[in-house]
């Protein structure tokens, strides 16, 4: 392939790109370049929401009688909770932030890699170890307890919860890592002229989500440690029967968990921000907003995790502030939803793939959102709690919110990580495939929720059966869709067109060089004299497409 | 590498060949600015992982004051004590040790990373003796505690007592084996030289990273030993 790139080059380039300037197996596993590290943590995450994805449509072929079908309780109970500990702990949280994340940031800011290079890469191994551990949980005795692991079933269930936890345990120090390294980054590593008033949105939207990684995970940390240590030792912390309180569990899970949130929808909402005024071509509307509106939901999402325990037996004052605290998160998150529209508004908007899944996210995040509002209303959330409305609601924050925004970013910054252009007809077909069938699988689910179908079970009453069965039609749609895109995304790099070195016509660093970039991302240190959404005439990048 | 002269700015021709400037940095300033951020931000860490543990030990003290009141007699007051002294002690080695390097004192440098590896050590000896102690009376975490069986009888749910102090101190124990650890490498690397006045950051981060096992000791003794 590189002999290939090289070859067909118009502009041949002085150096060779970061993907052969070094060869050989060994260059790749002891690599320190951001960018090769980028690509392998989206390997590996991409593994991984393949796995997790064909544990849920497992689950959803379970669900399309009434009646158990191939799937015992037990069986049933181990794929759920796998499918969301592999989703959340090992595709979710470091994906954006750990595959585009490390790529992008030392590219935007106009630094050669990020503050800690080596870090960075026991960054990735502290992750592959974590991963092995949670491979060794299923591959025993499974996991049964959700993946929240509440007490007192996970210190009593006789699955494999130690091997679990202590991976999940490990995967933060890789997220701890990740945040801190980045953290410094942003804060030391900028290019001359680049001022925290000139960093593009995306860089705001990682700064704020390693902000989170650093100060949220610790506690994590130690709450695993915690379990781990109830389990083995049996001190009596979290289990009532030795004089324990469960509910202090919960508190401390999600004192992470809930934050934890705000990791995996943060970058999401950087990569939305890039996508929709790259493509509309028009300056981002409300710039300051947006950015400070990232550091605003950091620092709330750190004081609404009471909002899981309305109905734990919390004290009736905590669930009234807590709810309260949870509505004001709706403050900066629309401010980010009305800005995006905004820039739409009187651009000259592309139509291209990427854009499409900024258009997608604009819908799937809002009914997201919208429906969190209901859930953290406390006489509602009695009724809805635990049932499809919430498994429904953070899908689509999740699915409908960061894989929608991830997969968008991954064709907006394809052309410039392999140096490949995909087929726009064959992304848009994937996009709708996608659009539609997650709408189908989940939107479908609020109904099922608000009727009362609560969540985990393997069997159900026969009156849901109609809602269920199209749920699981649709996510077969959704598995269409996301498996096309993979196919014509690997296509891309054996029969991709070159990629130009700014094929949208952006005006962020990363596009200044070339695609794919050197290893030291830019031959000259760039100075930065302006706003990374200075677009030049309409006319004049629409030209600049074709040279 | 060869595109570096390329990339530094004209003014920072006096860390060109400076070896212990890495690659992607231009100046040693930012190097060592990057470096200082990076360890507040792990100690940052620390403090919230430890946090955890201070809450919880909270909540049992607010379930079971009494509990905790009687089975804290059982620590060894002196013991902990003695601890403190040690740890401040070595904290203020440590200092000088980072002052000395700052004046390009590196045989002293060396000297103190010695005394303070040597309070780490009788830190971690009267620590044996504490836990020693402990296991021969029964008063294990959770399950395994087994007092009661020795002829010490306390009240209440004192299992939880000592789970909480075991992991409090044993984390403790771990970051102070640690930091031994950080320190003996730091003292081979001083001895290859390759601190100066000009090139000390890794010091001051060791130095750092000690304090705060010192700082979470201050807090540890009155908590779990000195508690009315």
């Amino acid at each position: 392939m590189s002999t290939a790139v090289q070859s067909q080059d118009p502009h041949p380039a002085v150096e060779p790109s970061y993907l052969v300037s070094k060869r050989g197996l060994m260059s790749w596993l002891v690599t320190v370049d951001h960018k090769r590290l980028g690509l392998m943590y989206l390997a590996s995450v991409m593994f991984f929401f393949l796995i997790a994805g064909i544990l849920a449509i497992v689950l959803r072929t379970e669900l399309f009688t009434p009646d158990q079908d191939f799937m015992s309780a037990q069986t049933y109970n181990q794929v759920f909770t796998l499918h969301g500990a592999i989703m959340v702990f090992l595709f979710i949280i470091p994906s954006v932030p750990a595959a585009l994340g490390n790529f992008l940031l030392p590219l935007m800011l106009g630094a050669k890699d990020v503050a800690f290079p080596r870090l960075n890469l026991l960054s990735f191994y502290v992750y592959s170890v974590a991963a092995v551990f949670l491979i060794v949980a299923i591959l025993t005795s499974g996991l049964d307890t959700g993946w929240t692991f509440y007490t007192p079933y996970s210190t009593s269930t006789g699955t494999a919860v130690i091997t679990a936890t202590a991976g999940v345990f490990i995967a933060g120090f890789s997220s701890i890592l990740t945040g801190l390294n980045f953290v410094v980054t942003v804060h030391k590593m900028r290019a001359p002229g680049m001022n925290w008033n000139r960093m593009p949105l995306f860089v705001w939207a990682i700064y704020s989500t390693a902000v989170i990684q650093v100060l949220a995970t610790p506690v994590l940390a130690i709450t695993l440690l915690l379990l781990i240590v109830e389990r083995s030792l049996g001190i009596g912390i979290f289990d009532p029967a030795m004089g324990g309180d469960p509910v202090l569990f919960q508190h401390f899970f999600w004192f992470y968990s809930h934050p934890a949130v705000y990791i995996m929808i943060l970058p999401g909402f950087g990569i939305i921000s890039e996508i929709i005024t790259v493509h509309s071509r028009k300056h981002i509307f409300g710039y300051k907003a947006i950015a400070l509106s990232s550091v605003a939901i950091a620092v709330i999402s750190f004081v609404v995790w009471g909002h899981h325990l309305f109905v734990s037996g919390q004290s009736e004052l905590a669930g009234v502030l807590f709810s309260f605290l949870t509505f004001a998160v709706g403050v900066p998150t629309a401010i980010k939803v009305f800005s995006w529209v905004a820039t739409l508004y009187g651009g000259s908007i592309q139509y291209n793939t990427a854009c499409w899944y900024g258009m997608a996210f604009l819908w799937t995040f809002t009914v997201g959102g919208l429906t969190g509002l209901p859930l953290s209303t406390l006489a509602i959330d009695v009724h809805l709690h635990d049932t499809y409305f919430v498994v429904a609601h953070f899908h689509y924050v999740m699915v409908g919110g960061t894989v929608v925004a991830f997969i968008g970013g991954l064709h907006h910054w394809w052309p410039k990580m392999t140096g490949r252009m995909f087929n726009e007809t064959a992304g848009k077909w994937g996009c709708l495939l996608v659009f539609v069938g997650f709408n189908v699988t989940f939107m479908t689910q609020f109904f099922l929720g608000h009727q009362g179908m609560p969540r985990r079970y393997y069997a159900y009453l026969p009156e849901y059966q109609v809602m269920h069965q199209v749920s699981t039609i649709g996510s077969y749609i959704l598995a269409l869709g996301l498996l096309w895109t993979l196919i014509y995304l690997l296509h891309s790099l054996w029969k991709g067109d070159k990629a130009p070195s700014n094929p949208w016509g952006a005006v962020t660093l990363e596009w200044q060089t070339q695609s794919p970039p050197i290893e030291h991302n830019f031959h000259e240190t760039p100075h930065i004299h302006g706003s990374p959404y200075d677009f030049p005439e309409i006319d004049k990048s629409a030209g600049a497409l074709h040279h | 590498m060869s595109n570096d002269h390329a990339h530094a700015p004209a003014h920072v021709d006096d860390d060109e060949h400076n070896p212990h400037l890495a690659h992607h940095f231009d100046t040693m300033g930012q190097q060592t600015a990057s470096a200082k951020l990076g360890m507040w931000l792990f100690l940052a860490t620390e403090i919230l992982m430890f946090s955890g543990l201070f809450l919880a030990y909270f909540i049992l003290r607010m379930f079971y004051p009494e509990m905790v009141l009687e089975a804290h007699e059982h620590l060894s007051k002196w013991a902990g004590g003695i601890n403190t002294v040690v740890l401040l002690s070595s904290s203020y080695t440590m200092a000088l040790g980072v002052r000395s390097i700052q004046l390009g004192d590196a045989k002293k440098l060396r000297l103190m990373l010695v005394l303070t590896m040597l309070c780490g050590c009788i830190f971690m000896v009267v620590k044996y003796f504490e836990y020693s102690a402990k296991f021969e009376h029964g008063m294990l975490p959770g399950k395994f505690y087994s007092a009661h069986l020795h002829g010490y009888e306390i009240e209440g749910l004192p299992h939880i007592f000592f789970g909480v102090y075991f992991l409090m101190t044993g984390l403790h124990g771990v970051h102070v084996v640690i930091g031994l650890a950080i320190m003996l490498w730091m003292f081979i690397r001083a001895g290859r030289g390759e601190f100066s006045a000009k090139n000390y950051v890794a010091i001051e981060n060791t130095g750092l990273y000690w304090h705060l096992v010192d700082l979470v000791w201050i807090f540890l003794f009155p908590l779990l030993y000195l508690v009315k």
